[in-house]
């Protein structure tokens, strides 16, 4: 049974102009301890996807559809105090920007304290002492002086440290880390990415790690999906996804981050750029930009479907109908 | 470079930067400092940075936050005056210009393209005015029917409509606009750009549009470029040279292939590693310790010093300067006294 579990989710914003769906039919699973990649660009609803399931979604937006299960558990109906305990004692959460997680006007260790006393009952003294041991698992040098520094009192490097120890400190079985590097320096970046991984790899936690940087999520995840126009384009091993994609808007991602290890004179390019929601095209929402598309692509809506590797794609060239085209596609 | 080819490369050279530095006050206020006791606090943003960009070709700066590179460009571009040193454009001592008709015309055959197409294109003015506004400025065309056929010509260029002219900024997605950036900066049909990381607001697909229209344009406009990027993959696309850069100095210069393979700073190695591996090889990355220091006190000797693992007294206590190590320029004592086996 998978720890996360998403069914047909679907996210809508109601606007003066209509009603928008930032998220449409999403469904995936993430098991204990495994790592989910989410990627895609701006604007493809990998964030929203990630605050639904914790329930942070700003109004006017709302959940309109679908199901979430933890752990055995349905979350998404349960009532707002209930959630509270959910969300950070079994769901830790890890945003891009460190300062919007940390309280400016509590010191580091009052907060991972009180954030151990509220979700696991423990003690002033014993939270102390563990606050303190947290500080010292993320790599804050001399964590016993600076636990009671503020957070503007650190870098920014060292801030999202914090904001790692802190989502971990209640043990939840899931972590939802949105852009956690982003706005990390390359070398800070690193050396956060290895932490969360040892971190949730020696405590067994599970991370739905969602992000734009493929090379985070190739180092980091154990499968991924990618996202498009608030649907998952394709899912699947991330090995497989970054060396075999099966749906070409994947491909033609992969083909426009410039390799590192050797030159190339031009960059693969998708020409036009991802809908606006306001604009979703029928069928499927990347048929304008796709070479490969043909009728059935801008009459019907492709669902995640089988395809010869082990990652699912929303394409119809892997539709049993159209084998043919699919073999000119794998070839 | 060998130090003898240097001189046939000067001659060649398009910009020619020395010595280049720039300095930023950021005391507080008088009256404050007299009663606290406090000292002037002075930010060595750019502390001493050379370089030269043949014509033709694509320099870029790479570094972490608060490196320099960005005061860099401004300086090139004359946003900010320099608080020490020269910069040659085609012979032409720019920080020593007069404001006169001279002047403008060096002015014409320099553009800048900024990182943020949201604050960089003025909201109230419709895309054709912005587009014509350093042809107006320059004086490159009088005549406004020309004008109005340059700026169709150049949208069409940057592969955008003659019509969009008419629109306003707020009508574009963000690499729409910073197609209308380019735009603007080819107008005055300048020689010499420099981009302050022009695709890092960029969504990758969009990135990739960008970087290939930039390379088609350099090639058929044959211009200069002075790339700035913290990203080492775009980097590695776009140049020809690379210039890594550590707390306002410059720690190495080499060509671009040999950077990658060969990386000789401590610095630049560090940074490589650091960067995740999409290529899946299964490489180990050795851990990297440390974070950049503050440039208001920045270590004595090599900067780099406290983060690196063949540091010794020397390090500590005298700066390095750029010596030439085959291809490239590197300014490392280990380097230079042969004890940097990893």
């Amino acid at each position: 049974m998978p720890l996360l579990d998403v069914r047909n989710l679907r996210v809508e914003f109601p606007t003066r102009r209509g009603t928008l769906v930032a998220v449409d039919d999403v469904s995936f699973g993430i098991e204990p301890g495994e790592v989910l990649g989410v990627v895609g660009e701006s604007g493809a609803g990998k964030s929203i996807t990630g605050a639904a399931i914790i329930r942070l979604i700003e109004p006017p937006g709302r959940i309109a559809g679908g199901e979430v299960w933890l752990d055995g558990r349905r979350i998404d109906t349960l009532p707002p105090e209930r959630m509270r305990n959910v969300r950070g004692r079994e769901i830790g959460a890890i945003f891009q920007d460190p300062l919007t997680t940390l309280n400016p006007l509590y010191t580091i260790g009052r907060q991972l304290a009180e954030t151990m006393r509220v979700h696991l009952g423990l003690g002033a003294k014993e939270a102390r002492a563990r606050a303190i041991r947290w500080l010292e698992e993320v790599g804050i040098p001399a964590a016993a002086e600076r636990i009671d520094a503020y957070p503007h009192q650190f870098s920014g490097g060292m801030r999202q440290r914090v904001v790692i120890a802190l989502a971990l400190c209640a043990e939840p079985k899931l972590v939802i880390a949105d852009e956690p590097t982003t706005a990390l320096d390359v070398s800070i970046q690193a050396q956060v990415v290895a932490l969360l991984k040892r971190l949730c790899r020696d405590h067994g936690t599970a991370v739905m790690l969602i992000t734009h940087d493929m090379g985070v999520i190739a180092e980091t995840a154990d499968r991924v999906a990618v996202m498009y126009a608030g649907r998952i384009a394709e899912i699947g091993p991330v090995r497989e996804v970054v060396k075999r994609p099966r749906h070409p808007y994947t491909e033609g991602l992969m083909g426009s981050i410039p390799p590192l290890s050797r030159r190339v004179r031009r960059l693969a390019q998708i020409e036009g750029a991802m809908p606006r929601l306001t604009d979703i095209p029928r069928g499927c929402a990347f048929n304008p930009r796709c070479l490969r598309a043909f009728d059935r692509c801008r009459r019907d809506r492709p669902e995640l479907m089988a395809t010869d590797g082990p990652n699912r794609a929303a394409c119809w060239l892997h539709d049993p109908s159209s084998r043919d085209l699919a073999r000119g596609y794998a070839a | 470079m060998p130090p003898d080819g240097a001189r046939s490369l000067v001659t060649e050279a398009l910009v020619e930067v020395e010595d280049l530095a720039r300095e930023f006050d950021i005391s507080r206020p008088w009256l404050f400092r007299v009663l606290n006791g406090e000292p002037r606090r002075i930010v060595h943003a750019v502390a001493g940075v050379s370089f030269t960009i043949p014509r033709g070709t694509t320099l870029s700066l790479v570094g972490e936050s608060g490196c320099g590179k960005t005061t860099v460009a401004r300086l090139v571009v004359g946003l900010y005056r320099p608080t020490r040193g020269r910069i040659r454009f085609d012979g032409v001592d720019l920080t020593a210009l007069a404001a006169n008709d001279a002047a403008r015309a060096i002015r014409r055959r320099i553009a800048m393209i900024f990182q943020d197409p949201y604050a960089s294109l003025n909201p109230r003015w419709r895309v054709r005015d912005i587009v014509a506004e350093p042809l107006r400025a320059f004086r490159v065309l009088e005549d406004e029917r020309a004008v109005a056929e340059r700026v169709a010509a150049l949208l069409g260029h940057v592969g955008l409509s003659p019509k969009d002219g008419e629109k306003f900024p707020h009508e574009f997605s963000g690499g729409q606009r910073q197609r209308i950036s380019i735009a603007r900066a080819l107008s005055a049909t300048p020689d010499f750009l420099v981009c302050d990381e022009p695709t890092s607001a960029l969504d990758v697909s969009v990135q990739a549009q960008i970087l290939n229209l930039m390379k088609d344009l350099q090639e058929e406009l044959s211009l200069t470029y002075l790339f700035i990027s913290h990203n080492l993959a775009v980097v590695r696309h776009m140049s020809d040279r690379i210039g890594v850069m550590y707390l306002g100095r410059m720690v190495e210069v080499a060509p671009t292939d040999a950077l990658f393979e060969a990386p000789r700073h401590p610095y630049t190695r560090m940074l490589l590693d650091a960067i995740p591996d999409l290529e899946m090889t299964g490489r180990r990355r050795s851990p990297v310790g440390g974070e950049v220091p503050s440039p208001i006190a920045p270590p004595p000797g090599c900067a780099f010093h406290p983060r690196c693992p063949f540091a010794n007294a020397r390090c500590r206590s005298e700066v390095p300067r750029l010596r030439a190590e085959g291809d490239a320029l590197v300014a490392c004592h280990a380097v230079e006294e042969g004890r940097d086996a990893a």
